[in-house]
C-alpha cells in the first residue's frame, strides 16, 4: 500500500464531506463574504471528486486564514503573508497533492506581496484565493492595500493618500498563468472559477470579492456584478495577453467607480514551474515525499559520488 | 621544519587565484601524507583588495591556523585594476608585502614577485628584514609565467619556488596539477614550474632558511574538507532532499554545495525571494513529508524568526543553518565572529524552544548536522547548526572514513496509514496529531495524502486535532508537552558519548571553556600551556540548547578558575553558561576577540598567563580580558 492512498482516483463526492462535523462553527460575522469562499471551495472540491485527504489548504492570518478551520482537509494555517512559500514547497515535495493557498488582501497583496509576485513569476501549480474585502477585518477595520483612495480608518484618519493596488494587473505582470475575479455574491460563477483554477496546471490567482458587513459597509462588492465572460459588451480573448491586460485595467477602474466586473481574465498554457524544473533535471519524476515510505527505494550515500573531489 | 612546521601564506588580490592555488597546494601536501589546515582572509569585494590564505602543514595533526606564519608568497597585482588616483583602494600595489609583515615569524621566508612588487615602496623594509632574520627571494614570477604560458600562471611559479626553498618534492605538486588541469593548460604550467624551480636552484641559496617539509604517511585515506562541505554532506547523508535559501556570505557555501549535489540524488533546491520564504519553504516541504533544511547568516536568519516560531508551534521538523559573521546588521561580511549566539538561542516570540548545535570542526560538523536532523525529526522541533565564517571556510584533512556511514531515510516520529486506522481522532474526524498525553512529549504526525490523517497545523494555540483554541487547560497541556520535549532531548543527547570535547589533564588546576570554531585553537593553547608548566584543561561545548548543565557544572567544579574564550564583545557564551547553571559568576572570566580575525593559540596562551596566572593586564587591543564577577 502506498503511503498516500488518499491520492488517486477521483470519485463522486458530496460537498458535506469537507465540513468538519459540528465543530468548529465559523466565527465569521453574519453576512460575511468569507462564507461564499468556503461554499465555493467545497462545491469545487466535490465537483472535482477530490478526497479531503489529498488536499492541502494553506492559509495566512486574518478572517480569511480561518478557511481551513472550516474546510476539512489537511491544512496549514501559517503566519501573516506566508501561505504561498509554504504551499509551493508542499506541492514540490508531493505533486500528487492538490494545494490551495488562501489569504486576505492585506495578507496577500500587503505583507505577502513579495511572495505573491515570485510565486506568480515561477508559475507554481497551486491555486491562490485572495479574499478581497478592501479592508483589514480581524485587526478591526484598518485601511488595506485594496482600500480606495481617500478611505478613512483609524489608522488613516485623513483618508488614504494611496491609490489602491490593482491585483489583477499586478498578477498578470508578475506572471500568473490563470487570473480570475469572482465574488461571494455570485456563488455559481465562484464555484466554476475555483474548479477551473484547481484544474489549471500553473499558478492560478483568484481575486475573490468578499463583502465585509462589519468594517466596510461602503464596499462595492454589494452591487450587482457583471460576468464579463457572459456579457456581449465585454467580448475579449482571455488567452491574449494585451486584451486581457486592457480588460483587467477596465475592470479595476470600474470597481473603483462602483461597477463590479468579474470573470476569467487570463488563461496561459505555458508549462508550470514543476514541469520546467523537471525538464532541466532539477526535480525528480516521482513524488519526493513517497521515497521516505518506499522500502525499495535505494538511498544514495554521499561518499560514493561526492567525496572523490576532496581526495 | 623550522618551528616544526610550515605555515605558508599566499597573498595577493581577490581574483588572483589565491584560493584555488592554496587549495591545490594543501591537497597535494595532504596526499603526501601530511596534516594540513587552511585559513582564509578576504575582503568583501570581488576583484582587488588584499587577500591571503594560510596553509599550515605538519607531520602531526593540526587543529588551528597556528601562530603567525613563516613563509610568505606575495603575488599581488590586482590593485592595478583600480587606477583612479586617490581612489579609496588607490595605490595598493605593495600590500601583498606590506600588509603581511607584522605576522611573519622570525627567520621566516619572503618570496615576492619582483615583476609586480617593489620593496622600495615599503619604508624600513631592509631594516625589518635584518632585524627579524628574514630570508628574501625576489623573483620575477610574472616574466617566468609569460615566457612559458600566461601571466596567471605566476601562481604556479610561486608554488614551484616554495617547493625549491621548502624542499617539497615537485612530484607531489605536479601529480595533483596533472589530475586537476586540462592538458592544454597543464603543459605550459609544467614549464613554468620547472623554470621557476630551476631559477631558485641556480640563482639563490635555496638551503639558507632551515625549512624542510618531509613526506609523511597517513594511516588511512584522507579528504581535504571544510565545515561547509561537512554540513552539506551530513545533511545529504541524513536524507535531506530539500533546501531553500537566499545567498548570504558565508552561508552561501552550504547552499551552493547542496544545490549542486541535490539534483544528483533526486532532491530539490530552491533559491527564493528572501529568507522568510526560504525558511517557510523548508517548513512546507517538511510538512509534506520530506527532510528539509534552510539557513542563512545573521541578517538573513533574523528574517527567519517568524517561520522558526511557526515550526515550533506546529511541531514541524526543520534544520536551519546559521553561519555567523561579524555584526550587528550586515557587519563585516567576510570576517568571523561568534556573536549571533544569543540571537539564535532566543529569536522568535513566546515560550519557544529549539535545539542548537555548534560544531567545532569539519568532522564534528558532519556528525552534528546528522544529529540535528535526527533530533529535529524525532522530536518535531527546529534544530539549528550554528557555525561561523571561520570553520565554514577552513579546509582541513579528515579521514574519508568519517563520511563512510549509512544514509538515513527515517522520517522520525510519523504514523503510517495502518497506524492511523487505530489512532485517536476527534469528533470531526480529524487525527489527534497534537495529543496531550504522549511519551516524551512527542505526538507522531501524519503526512498530507495519508488516509485518515487530516489535521490542521497552525501557529495559533490549538487542540489535539489542530483546531484553534484559547481554552486555558488545553493551553497549559500543550505548552507543558512542548517543553517536555526539551528534557527528553537533553536525556537523549547526554547518552551520546564525547560530543562536547574534553582536552588536557583531567586533574588540571585551571580550565578553559569555549564553543564552536575556537575549540581546536583552545586545545592547541592548552597543550602549549601544559608544556610551559601550567596545569590547564579545556572543554569545548558544542551542544548549546538544551545546555549540557551537568557536564559543564562538573567541569567548572573540578577546577579553581575557568577562562571562557569566545569571538564576541559581550561574552555571550559565558552569559549563557551562568544563566543555565545559575551560578559560578565568581569563577568564570572571559577572553574575547572581535576584530574580525579568529584567535591564534598564542593569544590564548598569553591571555591565560597574563590575566589568570599573573593577574596582570593584557597589552594591546587584539584581545580583551573581562574578569570574574568577584574580581
Amino acid at each position: 500500500m502506498s503511503a498516500f492512498s488518499a491520492i488517486g482516483e477521483d470519485v463522486e463526492r458530496d460537498r458535506n464531506e469537507y465540513t468538519p462535523g459540528l465543530e468548529p462553527q465559523p466565527t465569521w460575522c453574519p453576512g460575511c463574504g468569507d462564507f461564499g469562499v468556503l461554499k465555493a471551495l467545497k462545491g469545487a472540491a466535490a465537483e472535482l471528486g477530490l478526497s479531503p485527504e489529498e488536499m492541502l489548504v494553506c492559509t495566512g492570518i486574518g478572517c480569511s486564514g480561518k478557511l481551513n478551520s472550516y474546510f476539512d482537509s489537511y491544512g496549514f494555517h501559517t503566519i501573516h503573508g506566508r501561505s504561498l512559500p509554504i504551499a509551493r514547497a508542499a506541492k514540490l515535495a508531493n505533486p500528487g497533492l492538490t494545494v490551495v493557498a488562501a489569504g486576505g488582501d492585506g495578507d496577500g497583496y500587503g505583507i505577502g506581496g513579495n511572495h505573491f509576485m515570485h510565486t506568480a513569476r515561477e508559475n507554481h501549480d497551486i491555486t491562490y484565493i485572495v479574499f478581497n474585502n478592501e479592508i483589514f477585518g480581524l485587526t478591526k477595520g484598518q485601511t488595506s492595500p485594496t482600500s480606495p483612495k481617500g478611505h478613512k480608518s483609524k489608522t488613516q484618519p485623513h483618508g488614504s493618500a494611496k491609490d489602491p493596488i490593482r491585483p489583477l494587473s499586478m498578477s498578470l505582470n508578475a506572471g500568473a498563468s490563470y487570473i480570475a475575479r469572482t465574488a461571494a455574491v455570485n456563488p455559481n460563477q465562484a464555484k466554476e472559477i475555483i474548479v477551473e483554477a484547481i484544474e489549471h496546471d500553473g499558478f492560478s490567482h483568484v481575486d475573490f470579492l468578499t463583502q465585509c458587513p462589519t468594517w466596510n459597509k461602503d464596499a462595492k462588492q454589494y452591487v450587482p456584478y457583471i460576468d464579463v465572460n457572459d456579457s456581449e459588451d465585454y467580448e475579449f480573448d482571455n488567452t491574449d495577453r494585451s486584451e486581457a491586460s486592457e480588460m483587467m485595467f477596465e475592470t479595476e477602474n470600474a470597481l473603483h467607480e462602483g461597477t463590479v466586473l468579474t470573470g476569467r481574465y487570463y488563461v496561459d498554457d505555458r508549462p508550470s514551474y514543476q514541469q520546467e524544473k523537471q525538464r532541466i533535471g532539477e526535480i525528480p519524476d516521482e513524488p519526493l515525499a513517497e521515497r521516505y515510505f518506499d522500502d525499495d527505494y535505494e538511498w544514495e550515500r554521499v561518499y560514493d559520488s561526492f567525496l572523490d573531489k576532496h581526495k | 621544519m623550522t618551528d616544526d612546521e610550515l605555515i605558508w601564506r599566499i597573498a595577493g588580490g581577490s581574483g588572483d587565484g589565491i584560493a584555488s592555488t592554496s587549495q591545490n597546494f594543501a591537497k597535494a601536501l595532504m596526499r603526501a601524507g601530511l596534516h594540513v589546515f587552511t585559513h582564509r582572509h578576504y575582503p568583501s569585494r570581488i576583484r582587488g583588495g588584499h587577500t591571503y590564505t594560510e596553509v599550515r602543514v605538519s607531520e602531526d595533526p593540526v587543529k588551528s591556523r597556528g601562530d603567525g606564519y613563516n613563509f610568505l608568497l606575495a603575488l599581488g597585482d590586482s590593485f592595478a585594476r583600480n587606477p583612479q588616483e586617490n581612489a579609496y583602494y588607490g595605490n595598493e600595489e605593495v600590500k601583498p608585502l606590506s600588509e603581511n609583515l607584522d605576522e611573519l615569524n622570525e627567520g621566516g621566508v619572503i618570496v615576492y614577485d619582483s615583476g609586480l612588487l617593489d620593496t622600495e615602496d615599503i619604508p624600513d623594509f631592509d631594516e625589518r628584514v635584518a632585524d627579524n632574520g628574514w630570508h628574501v627571494y625576489d623573483i620575477d614570477l610574472r616574466t617566468i609565467a609569460r615566457e612559458h604560458g600566461r601571466e596567471v600562471m605566476r601562481n604556479t611559479a610561486g608554488v614551484a619556488v616554495t617547493c625549491a626553498i621548502a624542499n617539497i618534492e615537485p612530484r607531489v605538486i605536479k601529480s595533483l596539477m596533472e589530475d586537476t588541469m586540462p592538458e592544454k593548460v597543464f603543459e605550459p604550467n609544467m614549464s613554468v614550474f620547472d623554470d621557476a624551480y630551476e631559477t631558485v636552484q641556480e640563482e639563490f641559496d635555496a638551503d639558507a632558511p632551515d625549512i624542510s617539509v618531509p613526506e609523511g604517511d597517513h594511516d588511512e585515506d584522507q579528504v581535504l574538507i571544510s565545515g561547509s562541505d561537512s554540513i552539506a554532506y551530513g545533511a545529504l547523508d541524513e536524507g535531506c532532499r530539500f533546501i531553500a535559501g537566499y545567498p548570504m556570505t558565508p552561508w552561501t557555501e552550504v547552499f551552493t554545495i547542496m544545490s549542486q549535489n541535490l539534483p544528483e540524488v533526486g532532491g530539490i533546491s530552491e533559491q527564493v525571494e528572501d529568507e522568510i520564504a526560504a525558511a517557510a519553504l523548508a517548513l512546507g516541504a517538511s510538512h509534506a513529508g520530506v527532510k528539509a533544511m534552510s539557513g542563512s547568516s545573521g541578517g538573513g536568519f533574523a528574517l527567519m524568526s517568524e517561520p522558526l516560531g511557526l515550526a515550533e508551534m506546529t511541531e514541524t521538523p526543520v534544520v536551519l543553518v546559521e553561519a555567523m559573521r561579524a555584526g550587528p546588521s550586515t557587519g563585516m561580511p567576510t570576517k568571523p565572529e561568534q556573536a549571533d549566539l544569543e540571537h539564535v538561542l532566543y529569536t522568535s516570540q513566546g515560550d519557544s524552544h529549539r535545539v542548537v548545535f555548534a560544531p567545532a570542526g569539519a568532522e564534528e560538523a558532519y556528525r552534528q548536522t546528522r544529529r540535528a536532523f535526527q533530533i529535529a525529526y524525532e522530536y518535531q522541533i527546529p534544530a539549528i547548526v550554528l557555525y561561523d565564517q571561520k570553520n565554514g571556510g577552513e579546509l582541513q584533512n579528515v579521514p574519508a572514513s568519517v563520511f563512510d556511514e549509512e544514509p538515513n531515510p527515517d522520517l522520525g516520529s510519523v504514523v503510517t496509514e495502518a497506524e492511523l486506522a487505530d489512532a485517536p481522532h476527534d469528533p470531526s474526524g480529524k487525527y489527534n496529531r497534537f495529543q496531550h498525553d504522549v511519551d516524551d512529549g512527542v505526538s507522531p504526525r501524519s503526512i498530507p495524502g495519508q488516509e485518515g490523517g487530516r489535521y490542521l497545523a497552525t501557529g495559533n494555540e490549538h487542540m489535539p486535532a489542530g483546531h484553534i483554541s484559547e481554552d486555558p487547560d488545553n493551553r497549559v497541556n500543550q505548552v507543558d508537552r512542548r517543553m517536555e520535549k526539551m528534557e527528553a532531548i537533553r536525556a537523549d543527547l547526554d547518552a551520546d558519548e564525547g560530543t562536547n570535547a574534553h582536552h588536557g589533564p583531567e586533574d588540571a588546576e585551571y580550565g578553559i571553556m569555549t564553543f564552536g570554531s575556537q575549540q581546536g585553537t583552545v586545545e592547541e593553547a592548552v597543550d602549549e600551556l601544559n608544556e610551559q608548566g601550567h596545569s590547564v584543561k579545556s572543554l569545548g561545548v558544542s551542544e548549546l540548547a538544551p545546555y549540557p548543565v551537568e557536564e559543564v557544572s562538573a567541569f567548572i567544579e573540578s577546577v579553581d578558575e575557568v577562562l571562557v574564550v569566545e569571538m564576541n564583545a559581550s561574552a555571550q557564551f559565558r552569559g549563557l553558561t551562568q544563566k543555565e547553571l545559575g551560578r559560578y559568576g565568581e569563577k568564570l572570566s572571559s577572553l574575547l576577540k572581535y576584530n574580525g580575525n579568529p584567535f591564534e593559540p598564542g593569544e590564548i596562551v598569553d591571555g591565560f598567563v597574563t590575566s589568570i596566572v599573573e593577574d596582570g593586564t593584557l597589552p594591546g587591543h587584539e584581545t580583551k580580558f573581562v574578569p570574574a564577577a568577584s574580581d
